[in-house]
């Protein structure tokens, strides 16, 4: 990468000399970075191709004889309730937990517990499907009908209480338990990067520990767990499997979160058709996966501006 | 094996940032140059062009001529990892490579350039190495311990045994003993005053009194300003530069009135 | 300009000095030491005793426990210790119950993994394939095998590629093209599995046809999903090898790439390795990309190039929401399933771990 002509001046320099195995390296790894270019590349364009006969098919050759917009957007709002759900719960409780392993559990077991939340991480997503059926489900009917006694003015609880708990609450939660462990190791590593000096002083005030932490920790790593979030976001909207087992699926636009009529997400919506699935039903789920490629896309934008916007002020690197 | 270094008009540029302007020089064999100067003033930058380090800096470039024993280090199709062979350099930090251990250290040169030898070859090349760089007693009997394990006087004169291990004509040290102890410090300083005979020797610090206790030379880097490039105020003897050198900026900053 | 600045900090510091401070004359008499273990054994029992009794789940004594400790603590503390301490009594506890709510989950779900998948995971499960089983017996032979090949193929393709790409970043990329890909990196992080098995399947049904079905397409959806993760790992451990190693290396008249292959790279292997391990960890129990490419059969199938292959997370899908009569079998198989996966899992995250360990640069 050594420049041969300054760009200010424009005289040339000489070149210098480079080595056949220097040579044959740069190409090597330049190489290797060239194909993941073209392999991402790939995916959009297959994926457009793929999805072109859906886009310009007429309405009633399409699954459910519905046009591409109405099959898709139960399907976009299934997913953004399912991971809206699971970053309204997982949010406080990711930060909680990297508090928990920042600044509140004694040192020496600080590091093995945080290992202990990454564990989470590592579970395949197929077990937490199974979990979240078996266990989770059945588990929820009693919190879902206090929910229903109690709060059943809400659209959210309005029922009838679904009897297996294969509900959009359930998937929620467990889209949760997924995405906790993102949420809890990036704002740990903000956290832990507070700056000593500002924790001592707000200590040396006389603040209490809670104090400390919303003077000094909180702010400062407040973009890290914005950006968290939002990588977690990602995941929740892209998840399939757990999604696809727990949730019992009726198709339909609903607010009703604990009853048994839900809408799919984008996601386990191909996973349950594509095996079934042929001819132009495949295109028309492909167009569905290139929604999801683009939503999680942007969101995952988002969250990288939000990291890399903090990093330059950080003054870190 | 000790070469001389000419030095004519070399600028050095990152760029288009003039970083040092219009050093000449000559560098005389089997003599210990000192670089001298305030912070930011070039003299590493000078100094890392001797062996070409500084093309490490994408767009590093220069101007004019450095000639090792007449032949110009940045001729056409001259390979930089070629002179570097022939210019050996020793950092302002020690640092062993961590996965290696003494030994292997101190053949680094061959091995990572995959000069096959026999092993009393290299058993004659680490003593004699360690040897010159006056380290051999303390590590004999541990060759084969890492070298991150010694101290850092120690590591540092492995890094030394491990630049003469190549053969070069030229050493040159980026203050060698800033992360030193004094204990260490005056090792090293004894060191260079031994390799001397078989070296041309170019060393930068910011010690004076070590500027004064190794050199033959010295030379004088002086910058007017951020943003302005480094010049070479002047070089001369080093019994002169200290006791009445020709510039007033020469005599202000070795005086200690200045920098 | 700046005597204004002065004046306001100096207002703003006057504000402060005369606002409500924190007063040390007042008297605080801390709580003794022992008296929060007090309060919450004292709720357990009472509360949580009481909702048992009462015929409630231990879900709901656990929790209303917990919520009847943290008013109590709450309450007593404001009254004794002043709110200020009460308060960080409060998030005390509240922070803590965060963790322990985070940990419950990987308690349970992997309790109950063992529970359901232990009947199963025997001889037969590892020795047989599910062709021409019908109910009871029967195992997942085929499943792994084939997650095995169709894990090791995507880690053969990902890795290599993985680290040279990770290695130009580092080393060599600070043009537009490095930048490039740095950026397309992130994107691919984030890419859904399900996507990069569609992306596989529209990648070959262009040459073999929408019907086509096979492990390697599996793989290439893996390689999808692994590349980012073997690149950033890479990277990340790339960039903390010190610069002043790369330079005592091209100072003994080494070649950069010599440098980089046997100097740069040896220095970080332990936790390159590692990260590869959790790369190939992450990628094992992966399970919509090959539903979508590689789809499931009930005999063995050791070519990667040539029809559908089971394999072990489908394989437990299939057996779970698509079991046949009678279902227990099935749901059988479905767990042990998952419970090999889990312990190859963690087996993995646990190997990546004695790896780092194992190759770290000894220091005496």
């Amino acid at each position: 990468m050594t420049s041969t002509t300054d760009a200010a001046t424009g005289r040339p320099t000489a070149r210098p000399v480079l080595q056949v195995g220097d040579r044959v390296f740069v190409n090597l790894t330049r190489g290797a970075g060239v194909l993941l270019l073209v392999v991402l590349a790939g995916v959009a364009v297959f994926l457009i191709a793929e999805a072109v006969p859906a886009l310009i098919a007429p309405s009633d050759e399409l699954p459910g004889g519905l046009t591409l917009i109405a099959y898709i957007a139960p399907l976009v709002f299934g997913t953004i309730l399912s991971a809206a759900i699971a970053l309204v719960v997982a949010t406080p409780l990711g930060v909680g937990v990297a508090l928990f392993i920042s600044h509140y559990a004694p040192l020496r077991i600080a590091q093995p517990l945080a290992y202990l939340v990454d564990l989470l991480a590592a579970v395949p997503s197929i077990v937490y499907g199974l979990w979240g059926a078996a266990v989770l489900g059945p588990a929820s009917v009693g919190l879902a009908t206090w929910l229903n006694e109690w709060f059943g003015w809400l659209p959210f609880f309005a029922g009838p209480v679904s009897a297996t708990g294969r509900t959009m609450l359930v998937a929620g939660l467990v889209l949760a338990v997924m995405i906790l462990p993102i949420i809890t190791a990036v704002s740990r590593e903000v956290f832990r990067q507070t700056p000593k000096l500002h924790e001592e002083a707000a200590l040396a005030l006389g603040a209490t520990r809670w104090e400390m932490i919303r003077m000094a920790v909180l702010p400062f790593g407040r973009s890290g767990v914005i950006s968290g979030a939002m990588l977690g976001l990602g995941r929740a909207l892209g998840e399939t499997m757990a999604v696809a087992i727990v949730l019992s699926v009726s198709g339909g636009v609903t607010l009703n979160l604990i009853s048994s009529g839900n809408p799919s997400t984008i996601a386990a919506n191909i996973a349950l058709q594509f095996p079934e699935s042929s001819g132009l039903a495949v295109n028309t789920l492909i167009a569905s996966g290139l929604v999801l490629f683009v939503i999680t896309l942007l969101v995952n934008a988002a969250a990288r501006a939000i990291v890399n916007r903090r990093r330059e002020f950080s003054g870190a690197n | 094996m000790a070469k001389t270094v000419d030095v004519e008009n070399l600028s050095i540029y990152y760029g288009s940032f003039l970083a040092v302007e219009d050093v000449t020089m000559t560098i005389r064999a089997q003599q210990v140059t000192a670089l001298i100067g305030p912070s930011g003033c070039g003299k590493s930058t000078f100094l890392r062009s001797i062996n070409r380090m500084h093309e490490v800096i994408p767009g590093a470039r220069v101007e004019g001529r450095l000639a090792l024993d007449g032949r110009d280090l940045y001729g056409p199709g001259v390979d930089p990892v070629g002179v570097r062979r022939q210019v050996g350099m020793v950092f302002q930090r020690p640092n062993p490579f961590p996965t290696m251990s003494i030994y292997e250290n101190v053949v680094a040169g061959m091995k990572l350039n995959n000069r096959k030898a026999s092993k009393p070859v290299l058993d004659e090349l680490v003593e004699m190495s360690l040897r010159g760089a006056n380290l051999w007693k303390e590590v004999k009997d541990r060759l084969d311990k890492p070298g991150s394990g010694l101290s850092g006087g120690q590591q540092q004169r492995l890094c030394i045994a491990r630049a003469i291990a190549v053969q070069p004509d030229v050493l040159l040290m980026d203050e060698p003993c800033s992360a030193l102890d004094p204990i260490s410090t005056l090792a090293i300083e004894d060191l260079i005053n031994e390799l001397k005979t078989e070296y041309t020797i170019v060393i930068v610090t910011h010690n004076m009194q070590q500027a004064a206790r190794v050199s033959n030379y010295t030379g004088f880097f002086n910058i007017e300003g951020t943003g302005k490039p480094g010049r070479l105020v002047e070089m001369d003897e080093t019994r002169t530069i200290f006791s009445h050198p020709a510039e007033k900026a020469t005599e202000d900053y070795v005086s200690g009135r200045f920098g | 300009m700046s005597t204004g600045i002065g004046n306001a900090r100096r207002e703003a510091d006057t504000e402060l000095a005369t606002g409500p401070l924190p007063s040390i004359t007042s008297p605080v008499r801390p709580l003794p030491d022992g008296s929060p273990w007090g309060i919450l054994g004292t709720t357990a029992v009472v509360v949580g005793g009481g909702t048992l009794l009462l015929g409630h789940g231990v879900g709901l004594a656990v929790t209303l426990t917990a919520v009847v400790y943290a008013a109590a603590m709450y309450g007593v503390a404001r009254v004794v210790e002043g709110p200020r301490k009460a308060m960080d009594r409060l998030v005390t506890i509240l922070v803590t119950a965060a963790f322990l709510v985070a940990l419950a989950p990987l308690v349970s779900v992997v309790a109950t993994v063992v529970a359901n998948g232990v009947a199963r995971f025997d001889v037969e499960f590892f020795t047989y394939s599910m062709r021409g089983v019908v109910g009871a017996g029967g195992g997942a032979y085929h499943a792994v095998l084939g997650t095995l090949i169709i894990t090791a193929i995507a880690a053969v393709l990902s890795i290599p590629v993985g680290l040279l790409t990770a290695v130009y970043l580092v080393e060599y990329g600070r043009g537009k093209l490095g930048r490039a890909i740095t950026f397309f990196v992130d994107v691919m992080t984030g890419v859904p599995s399900i996507v990069a098995g569609l992306f596989a399947f529209a990648l070959f049904a262009l040459f073999f046809g929408p019907g086509v079905r096979m492990g390697f397409m599996g793989s290439v959806a893996l390689c999808v999903l692994m590349i980012p993760v073997v690149v950033r790992s890479t990277e990340e451990l790339l960039k903390i090898v010190p610069n002043e190693l790369r330079e005592a290396a091209y100072a003994l008249g080494v070649p950069k790439w010599r440098t980089i292959t046997k100097v740069v790279i040896p220095t970080s292997v332990a936790g390159i390795a590692s990260g590869v391990t959790l790369a190939i960890a992450r990628v094992v129990g992966e399970t919509a990309p090959l539903l979508i490419a590689v789809g499931i059969t009930t005999g063995v199938n050791l070519n990667p190039f040539d029809g559908r292959m089971a394999t072990l997370p489908v394989f437990s899908y299939y057996s779970y929401v698509a079991p046949g009569v009678p279902r227990e079998p099935f749901l059988d198989r479905a767990w042990t399933a998952a419970l090999v996966l889990i312990i190859l899992v963690m087996a993995l995250n646990l190997l990546a771990r004695l790896v780092a360990r194992a190759f770290a640069p000894k220091t005496n």
